[in-house]
């Protein structure tokens, strides 16, 4: 194979990548905001939107329909996670709701294998397993697929925080908790719309990749790491950031086991990406958090 | 970054006058867990007994950090393994006796605090959170890939017990007052770096960093050395670990249980000094009761922590003080 080719096959399967992980990364920043807290679930949504799917795919015939209810299925369980498990908290600050996730996250991931099973599942992508072959480099159908439902979904984020009187109220929340009380918002309700949006990102980030992967209960915690570091890679807190960063990651990912070692492709990631936060602490797109005296 | 808050009896504790009680606590209930090996009815308890310790000093001395410190720390199991093969790696490829591994293991663990604390503690909320994480990920994957040093997934085999006048401590009743004397000073360091100028100023930096500043504190230098202590303790009970069990693998020293002896800390109770004690027990006696339970274990486990976490935010610790003040609010 050509380098010229090989190089864009590297490319395209980074930033295929790199788009799950912005998914994963955009629920990670919307929860973060809205509460502090790093959420350590954020992963377990992944697996359960994929293997939902796998459940679902043969009861409607169509992996579309099943994918958008496995979506909404998931973000029914984010909207009760929220209710159960963070709402009851006496105190909650950031450091306890992001240790009440980690409980939450152990309890999704056995959940998910006592019902859904400890089995990998899969299923054909939306066009099949069909690849494309362009100018000698071969890709997946799904990889195109993933990139285009991913920019589908951001625009619509985009659009729900730009235009919307929920998507104004969550960013008003997450400005100033208690201006945004004064004029009326529902603070509470704010967190548990942004566990809902999260969890919907998430179980679309685990229905689209799962072609291509399969989907197992255990996969949760890779998921959210990868998330999490895609969202400070990005900075915390920004839709922007969520997509740099996550991009970043997946093209970090590719191009460093391509160049120099799928063993250490991890290290490699992880030790770029905490260069950058070194030399860029709020992340590539983040904003300088200045603390005044 | 929310810290937890500091409890009004750890204050009271720091005075002079209940110095010798706290002292007195911590002899005591070394002496009662020194019967630990005469009373529990076999080698297996003991060998739990001893994992138990040495969890202890894991989460003790991330209770230093996080507790008492408001850091988090995601990379602690790492620290733990950087000490397990510091030590094992010099005993079994250059015959270095485990008492020289034991110091060296603090010294390579507090080195690989250093090299991330550095950039990440000048920054304040979760740049220490998410650069450790990385720092574990990154750990671990050396772990698993440098086979000649390490031995990779399979492990390093073959370490050498810890030897005492030619004798080997190689039964977990033998190795057991070693493991219970270095838990005990672990236990009594992180005591008095409390009662010191250093963790008086530990606790002003979590409570307040700019306050903490404006009365002259460093509060990067106080971070960066109680992150280094903390590491340096993970480090000790790495070479403790490797040389009980004789063994290493990568896997003990992932992201996972990094996360578990955060949850520990808090599930026993966060800036306290014995809070440790009773996650530790949690923390090795769990697995072992859940054991029977197979698939549903891990859905007990995160349901019990659920609760733990929510009713009672202080841990285990603070139980008794939460149910006393809820007879105190019935009786009045």
């Amino acid at each position: 194979m050509q380098t010229g080719s090989a190089l864009l096959q590297v490319l395209v399967s980074g930033i295929g990548t790199g788009a799950v992980y912005a998914l994963v990364a955009l629920g990670f920043n919307v929860v973060f905001k809205s509460t502090g807290a790093m959420n350590f679930a954020q992963g377990e949504w992944v697996v359960m939107g994929g293997m939902i799917t796998a459940l679902l795919i043969g009861t409607f015939s169509g992996i579309g329909l099943a994918v958008v209810a496995a979506v909404v299925l998931v973000g029914v369980v984010g909207l009760l996670s929220e209710r159960l498990v963070v709402r009851p908290l006496r105190r909650p600050d950031a450091l306890v709701i992001t240790l009440v996730t980690i409980g939450l996250s152990i309890l999704t991931r056995s959940l998910i294998m006592l019902v859904l099973g400890k089995k990998p599942v899969g299923y054909a992508g939306f066009s099949g397993n069909t690849t494309l072959s362009l100018g000698g480099v071969s890709i997946q159908a799904q990889t195109l697929w993933i990139i285009a439902i991913t920019l589908v979904f951001l625009a619509v984020m985009h659009a729900f925080f730009e235009r919307s009187m929920l998507g104004k109220a969550l960013r008003a929340a997450a400005a100033d908790r208690e201006a945004a009380s004064i004029v009326g918002v529902n603070v509470q309700g704010t967190i548990l719309v942004s566990f809902g949006i999260a969890a919907l990102a998430g179980a679309l980030a685990g229905a689209i990749v799962t072609p291509l992967t399969l989907a197992s209960y255990d996969q949760g915690a890779m998921f959210g790491f990868k998330g999490f570091s895609a969202a400070m890679l990005g900075g915390v807190g920004s839709l922007p950031g969520a997509v740099v960063g996550g991009l970043a990651l997946g093209l970090l990912e590719a191009f460093g086991s391509f160049y120099i070692s799928s063993d250490f492709k991890d290290a490699i990631a992880f030790a770029v990406l905490l260069l950058i936060l070194f030399a860029r602490p709020s992340g590539l797109l983040g904003r300088a958090d200045i603390v005044k005296v | 970054m929310a810290t937890f808050d500091v409890h009004p009896a750890e204050m009271q504790s720091a005075a002079p006058a209940r110095r010798l009680s706290q002292h007195g606590r911590l002899v005591l209930v070394w002496l009662v867990l020194a019967t630990a090996p005469f009373l529990l009815p076999n080698a297996y308890w003991v060998s739990l007994a001893n994992l138990a310790l040495i969890n202890l000093i894991l989460i003790a001395s991330l209770n230093l950090l996080m507790g008492y410190g408001g850091q988090i720390s995601l990379a602690h199991a790492g620290f733990f393994g950087l000490g397990a093969y510091a030590s094992g790696i010099l005993n079994v490829k250059y015959g270095i006796s485990p008492w020289m591994g034991l110091p060296a293991a603090a010294l390579v663990a507090g080195l690989g605090a250093l090299l991330i604390g550095i950039p990440a503690l000048r920054l304040r909320g979760h740049y220490l959170a998410m650069a450790t994480l990385g720092w574990n990920a990154i750990l671990v994957v050396f772990f698993t890939q440098l086979v000649d040093l390490t031995g990779g997934p399979n492990g390093l085999l073959g370490v050498a017990p810890f030897s005492l006048f030619g004798h080997a401590l190689d039964t977990e009743m033998k190795i057991f007052p070693l493991v219970w004397a270095v838990a005990f000073l672990v236990m009594l360091a992180i005591l008095h770096l409390l009662r010191s100028r250093v963790g008086r100023a530990v606790r002003a930096v979590a409570t307040n960093e700019l306050g903490a500043e404006a009365v002259g504190i460093d509060s990067f230098r106080t971070k960066l050395v109680v992150f280094v202590l903390s590491a340096a303790m993970a480090g000790v009970a790495g070479s403790l670990y490797v040389h009980v069990n004789q063994y290493a693998s990568p896997e003990t020293f992932g992201i996972a249980p990094s996360i578990m002896l955060l949850v520990m800390v808090a599930i026993g109770g966060a800036g306290t000094f014995f809070g440790p004690v009773l996650g530790a027990i949690v923390y090795t006696a769990v697995p072992q009761v859940l054991l029977d339970y197979e698939d549903a274990e891990l859905m007990l486990f995160g349901l019990g922590m659920l609760v733990v976490l929510i009713l009672f935010p202080g841990g285990l610790a603070g139980i008794p003080a939460a149910i006393a003040r809820a007879l105190r609010r019935k009786a009045s």
